[in-house]
């Protein structure tokens, strides 16, 4: 037999010659199998769908009961020992896995390594040797059978929903809510407050932010410390040019939620090299040279982008860039962003020195600092 | 063969006893018959529904060591690197588990990979529901349930992976902590009604706490069961195939097959991520510290699924308005807001769009092939470069180090591909479509070339070809041909025109249904075997060297490579 | 001496000869070449010897970009107060002498021996002065507070180097180096001078011993095993989420299709199939 037509140009192929088959795709939606059962609910349609080759087979494998043997027997019984040692190798490993947890003990570093490796190896290959031998048993164990099933319609019959209506038209007249406006009204009024009162509730959860966002715990004469050793720190100490230092506020040091906005850089340029203009925002003075100290200057390192630490400083070319999303900062010139999503420089802190010569804090900063708010101005 | 086993007693007997109260025995032999299609990608919602499930196991594990607080202690314990560091309950409970209970460590780093790979699992089957088009009626329900899950699972994820208050996860609440208060009017309340007060405060950890392993993934089981149910009554979708209608499901039986499937597939999935957690090491918040907002690591990006918010964040310039006493920044909120906005309220959208543009209102239970949908599957793409673009600038300066490329030309070639990226996949992706069409129409029209040359008695050579035997052209013929809408200006046979078509609406309407409607169409004159049956002389393929031209496909395409003039 | 003569010919003459011959040249080259105390030894301040030898490499290598008198050109900074911390180390991790100029400076292999290090470190110092090279004792971590190394590095320095000193990015094409191969001294003195865009870290502002607790939670983290398996490069969730998407949605998906592959006939039993059919058919 001949898959191909007759022309008048094309002569037949030799008798007894095959057409190529098919490549045959494994991946994807298998072609339906010898044995095709008919639909879950009886009834042949899906008997007239055997595969290519006619009608003429199909009557005899259309069986309304699954096969209780696998296709391939002699195949099933190699597999069978392959599904066997597969889970002996699991029972094996999970054995392992709790011989694992109880002999091996933890508390230092190379413990734990190898208390996790022996853990996870012995789970690992319990659950791929329990996996692969399900899914061997279900391959060739089972005989492969194809199910057509007949999807029932979604949408209700016009008869159903006919009678939904008629039964919700009597029930809602029964209950009066249709008839009687003010009982209907007055009962959503009053389940109002109880359906707002779940977030009314919520109130106390929190302070209200009121100017504690414009503040910082920065004021006139409070030490800068140095991060980790909390040392205060003298103009000389930190003389060397191209030197930078995270500072935190005395009193403050261990306060995180001080630090997170009172956090400093603190950076020392060569004589010339830095050169802030003095800035104002209205009338406040937001930036000038007044207040480095000896070429050193502070700036506060939290980033008004959205908070991360600006740590990353460049000595060579003055750049401050925040790791988080790299707003890029020129500390020569009070700061300016100059790359980056950050709207504003960072704020700067003015600087002096008290008695005993350690750099210390004029004020507070003269704008709140970190990422922006709506009631910034 | 006859059945030669019975029922053991005990399984009868319970059985019995249950079905005397609860009439099951119908309903659980329909379930039991029930026909689950086979295909390989119909498993990878799976992945995230048993992912979910060893999450849920492993979280209950962590949950009885974890200590939800921020109170400062001074850590004395085993990691000796870190002995007399002043840190939270939270960080020090995280250690403890890491470091002096057993398994621990491999319990979070199953936790942790499984949340990653639920978060994969879902992208994944979110864009394979997407190009096969299983979304569309009745299935709308089920599309919107998923985008929920999958919000649901990044926010669950985000504060799950706070908990342990280290410094990779603290920087990323800081962040959190920004965006909110740059919220116009209500951001600075809300921030601090979140975390109780200033950043970062004593309440935020406990918070999340009860948010990640109560509220949220309450909500998430809830859906799950919801979103399970209605696959299960409307039955799944299936390929196109032979023998696959809309009216019927062709599969295999829930039991045995199905299940002993399903439970190889879990095994599998656990499997993977205990291999995960055994050799691939995630989250090492010993190595991170615990978190100070005056301390920052470069390579601070937070899990995967957040890289297009990072992204977004990263490639904006600067913006910000400030009057009359008041600022908002653009820098911020635009990036918070609009790019993953975009692609969620798109998604939720498109069935509704599709519907609207192609007047498509019948159910579909056979998928599309994503090939006959050429501009769904091209806004698909676009979509995907979209989002992958912004992914990538998420990790902009992991691949300036590792690429060696400077830091802001990253993000600079970022803000370029955000825009023409998706323009171009777009093009690119309906051009492939419409190719691949045209393939599939050549296939029926000519049969599949074999490669065997034969020689005629008088000295032609011909290319034999095989014509699609019916599998094949099942799966090639399923494309539907949308209709076309009455255009926007056209009137019926009564000089009326069609209400729908009418106005700024209309014309947008007729617009994009026709670009949905372009298909090529495959003139089959029944034979598929690639002769002129008689009908002229026109062979294609007929003899190499004969002067006989290619017969057009309908739009003007279809050249296959042979030689046309003697 | 007869008695060695009269022995000259036996099969031991041979091998006590290449001993013995061995031994005068160990002697003569130890005498000769000067041992270096440790790897720290700072080198005797007024060893004029060493200044002039200094000097006459410097002359012979440095001072094409650096100058004659160090006085810096455009192509290279001035070295003049740069101090001998700032030579051994560009020195010894093979930085200097710089491959191209302008480019940023990067580890490489060291052309130079301890000794003729020091000698020009001593020549520069003789300049200007500048940080001296740190002793052994300076640079221990016997002791070390290990937490507040890890506050300190976290603060100033896991910006740029990455939080378990594996390098990142810096701007126009910089990068600031992993801390895997810098030893003790090294990591001491780039601190103490800020080498290139690093910044300096002085002794006022982080002292020698907040210095030593720096060093040793670098040694420390850097010597840590992983316990969780491969460190993934030690660089946060981004290889993360590619290992979960390519190894682990990858090899699922690899399983997936397997389930899911339709079910061939066993090969032997396709064999005797299509030799039955063909075996008919030929008929």
């Amino acid at each position: 037999m001949s898959d191909m037509e007759e022309t008048g140009r094309t002569p037949e192929l030799p008798e007894g010659s095959e057409v190529p088959a098919a490549p045959h795709r494994v991946i994807g939606t298998p072609p339906p199998s010898p044995r095709l059962l008919g639909r879950g609910d009886g009834g042949g349609e899906a008997a007239d769908q055997a595969p290519g080759g006619g009608g003429v087979a199909v009557a005899e494998h259309a069986v309304e009961k699954l096969p209780t043997e696998p296709d391939y027997p002699e195949h099933a019984k190699n597999a069978e020992k392959i599904v066997v040692a597969l889970f002996l190798l699991a029972f094996v490993a999970g054995c392992g896995f709790i011989a694992a947890y109880i002999g091996l003990g933890v508390h230092t570093v190379d413990k734990v390594f190898r208390s996790n490796l022996a853990l996870g190896l012995s789970l690992s290959v319990t659950l791929l040797a329990l996996g692969t031998g399900a899914l061997i048993w279900v391959r060739h164990l089972m005989p492969d059978v194809e199910l057509a099933e007949e999807r029932h319609a979604m949408r209700s019959t016009d008869a159903e929903r006919a009678d939904f209506q008629e039964y919700f038209k009597e029930a809602s007249g029964a209950s009066q809510f249709v008839k009687r406006p003010m009982v209907r009204r007055s009962l959503m009024l009053a389940t109002l407050p109880l359906a707002v009162a779940p977030l009314v509730l919520l109130r106390d959860l929190g302070p209200l932010p009121g100017t504690s966002l414009r503040h910082t715990v920065w004021s006139p004469g409070r030490r800068l410390l140095v991060y980790g050793t909390n040392q205060p720190i003298t103009a000389a100490e930190f003389s060397a040019p191209g030197g930078m230092i995270t500072i935190v506020p005395d009193g403050y040091s261990d306060d995180l939620d001080a630090l997170a906005k009172a956090a400093v850089i603190l950076i020392k340029f060569r004589p010339g090299e830095l050169d802030i203009p003095t800035r104002t925002q209205g009338s406040t003075v937001v930036g000038t040279m007044n207040w480095a100290v000896d070429n050193i200057v502070a700036y506060s390192k939290i980033c008004t982008h959205v908070g991360c630490p600006v740590a990353l400083y460049e000595q060579t070319t003055h750049h401050i860039l925040c790791p988080c999303h790299q707003s890029t900062f020129d500390a020569s010139t009070g700061a300016t962003v100059i790359f980056g999503p950050a709207p504003r420089p960072l704020p700067q802190l003015p600087l002096a020195v008290d008695g005993s010569g350690y750099l210390v804090a004029q004020s507070d900063f003269t704008q709140p600092v970190g990422p922006s708010f709506w009631e910034r101005g | 063969m006859s059945d030669n086993f019975t029922v053991p007693k005990a399984l009868s007997g319970t059985g019995g006893w249950l079905d005397d109260r609860f009439h099951g025995a119908r309903g659980l032999r329909v379930f039991m018959r029930k026909v689950f299609p086979d295909h390989w990608s119909f498993m990878l919602g799976e992945i995230a529904l048993w992912s979910f499930v060893i999450l849920l196991l492993t979280g209950t594990f962590l949950a009885l060591f974890f200590v939800p607080s921020s109170a400062a202690v001074v850590y004395h314990g085993s990691y000796v690197k870190l002995d007399g560091l002043t840190v939270s309950q939270a960080y020090q409970s995280t250690l403890n588990i890491t470091f002096d209970v057993r398994a621990g460590l491999l319990m979070r780093e199953i936790h942790h990979w499984a949340a990653d790979l639920f978060m994969a699992s879902l992208t994944i089957h979110m864009l394979r529901v997407f190009f096969t088009g299983a979304y569309r009626k009745p299935r709308e329900v089920n599309w919107l349930i998923g985008i929920v899950l999958f919000t649901m699972g990044l926010l669950e994820g985000l504060f799950g992976y706070s908990l342990p208050d280290d410094q990779l996860s603290g920087a990323g609440l800081r962040i959190f902590e920004g965006v909110l208060q740059g919220i116009p009017i209500v951001g600075t309340y809300g921030a601090f009604f979140l975390f109780g007060g200033s950043f970062p405060g004593d309440s935020i950890i406990p918070r999340l706490y009860i948010l990640h392993v109560f509220l949220i993934p309450g909500l998430i089981l809830a859906l799950i069961t919801a979103h399970l149910f209605i696959m299960v009554h409307q039955k799944h979708t299936q390929m196109p195939a032979k023998g696959n209608t809309e009216k019927n499901v062709v599969g295999q039986p829930f039991f045995p097959y199905f299940m002993a499937k399903g439970g190889a597939w879990f095994f599998f999935i656990f499997a993977a991520l205990v291999l995960l957690s055994t050799f691939a090491q995630i989250n090492p918040i010993w190595l991170y510290g615990p978190y100070n907002p005056v301390q920052i690591s470069s390579a601070s990006q937070p899990d995967f699924y957040m890289g297009i918010l990072e992204g977004s964040l990263r490639v904006m310039p600067a913006w910000e308005w400030s009057f009359l006493g008041h600022t908002i920044s653009f820098s911020v909120l635009i990036p918070a807001a609009v790019p993953f906005g975009l692609i969620l309220t798109g998604a939720a959208f498109w069935p509704f769009f599709e519907q609207w543009a192609t007047g498509d209102r019948s159910w579909h239970n056979v998928n599309d092939r994503p090939r006959n949908a050429p501009i769904r599957t091209a806004t698909g793409i676009a979509a995907v470069v979209f989002y992958g673009v912004l992914w990538a600038e998420g990790a902009n300066d992991v691949l300036a180090d590792f690429l060696q490329i400077p830091l802001y030309t990253v993000t600079w070639i970022a803000r370029v591909l955000v825009f023409v990226g998706p323009a171009v996949a777009f093009i690119v992706t309906r051009r492939i479509c419409i190719g691949l069409q045209r393939k599939d129409a050549e296939l029926l029209e000519h049969g599949l070339e074999t490669g065997i040359i034969r020689q005629l008695p008088n000295g032609e050579f011909i290319e034999v070809h095989r014509p699609v035997n019916e599998d094949e052209r099942a799966v090639l013929e399923a494309k539907r041909v949308p209709a076309l809408l009455p255009a926007s200006g056209s009137e019926d046979e009564n000089g009326v025109p069609a209400p729908a078509s009418l106005g700024a609406l209309g014309r947008a309407r007729t617009i994009a249904n026709r670009a949905f409607a372009e298909t090529v169409v495959a003139e089959t004159n029944g034979h598929g075997n690639g002769h002129g049956n008689g009908h002229g002389p026109a062979d294609e393929h007929a003899a190499v060297g004969a002067d006989s031209g290619h017969a057009e496909l309908p739009g003007g395409g279809g050249s296959d490579g042979e030689s046309t003039d003697s | 001496m007869s008695w060695i003569i009269a022995r000259r010919r036996r099969p031991v003459a041979g091998y006590a000869a290449l001993l013995l011959g061995l031994v005068v040249v160990a002697l003569v080259y130890g005498a000769l070449t000067r041992t270096g105390s440790g790897a720290q030894a700072s080198a005797p301040a007024s060893a004029q010897q060493d200044i002039a030898q200094g000097k006459a490499l410097f002359d012979a290598t440095c001072s094409s970009c650096h100058g004659l008198d160090a006085q810096g050109t455009t192509q290279a900074p001035s070295l003049i107060g740069a101090g001998a911390a700032a030579v051994d180390f560009q020195m010894s991790t093979g930085r200097m002498p710089a491959k191209e100029v302008g480019a940023e400076n990067v580890r490489g292999p060291v052309r130079y021996t301890k000794q003729q290090i020091y000698e020009i470190a001593d020549y520069i110092a003789s300049l200007g002065g500048g940080p001296a090279v740190p002793d052994a004792q300076q640079v221990s971590t016997v002791g070390a507070n290990t937490a507040l190394g890890s506050q300190l590095f976290m603060a100033n320095c896991a910006q740029c180097h990455g939080f378990a000193g594996d390098g990142g990015a810096l701007t126009y094409g910089k990068f600031a180096p992993a801390l895997t191969q810098a030893t003790p001294t090294q990591i001491f003195e780039a601190m103490l001078t800020g080498p290139e865009a690093m910044p300096v870290f002085s002794d006022g502002a982080i002292s020698p011993s907040a210095k030593r607790d720096i060093i040793a939670y670098i040694t420390d983290t850097r010597t840590e095993p992983n316990p969780g398996g491969l460190s993934l490069g030690r660089i946060g969730p981004v290889t993360e989420g590619l290992v979960v998407f390519l190894g682990g949605m990858g090899f699922l998906v690899l399983i997936a299709l397997w389930i899911t592959a339709k079910r061939r006939e066993p090969w032997d039993v396709a064999q005797e199939r299509n030799s039955a059919r063909s075996g008919t058919e030929h008929e």
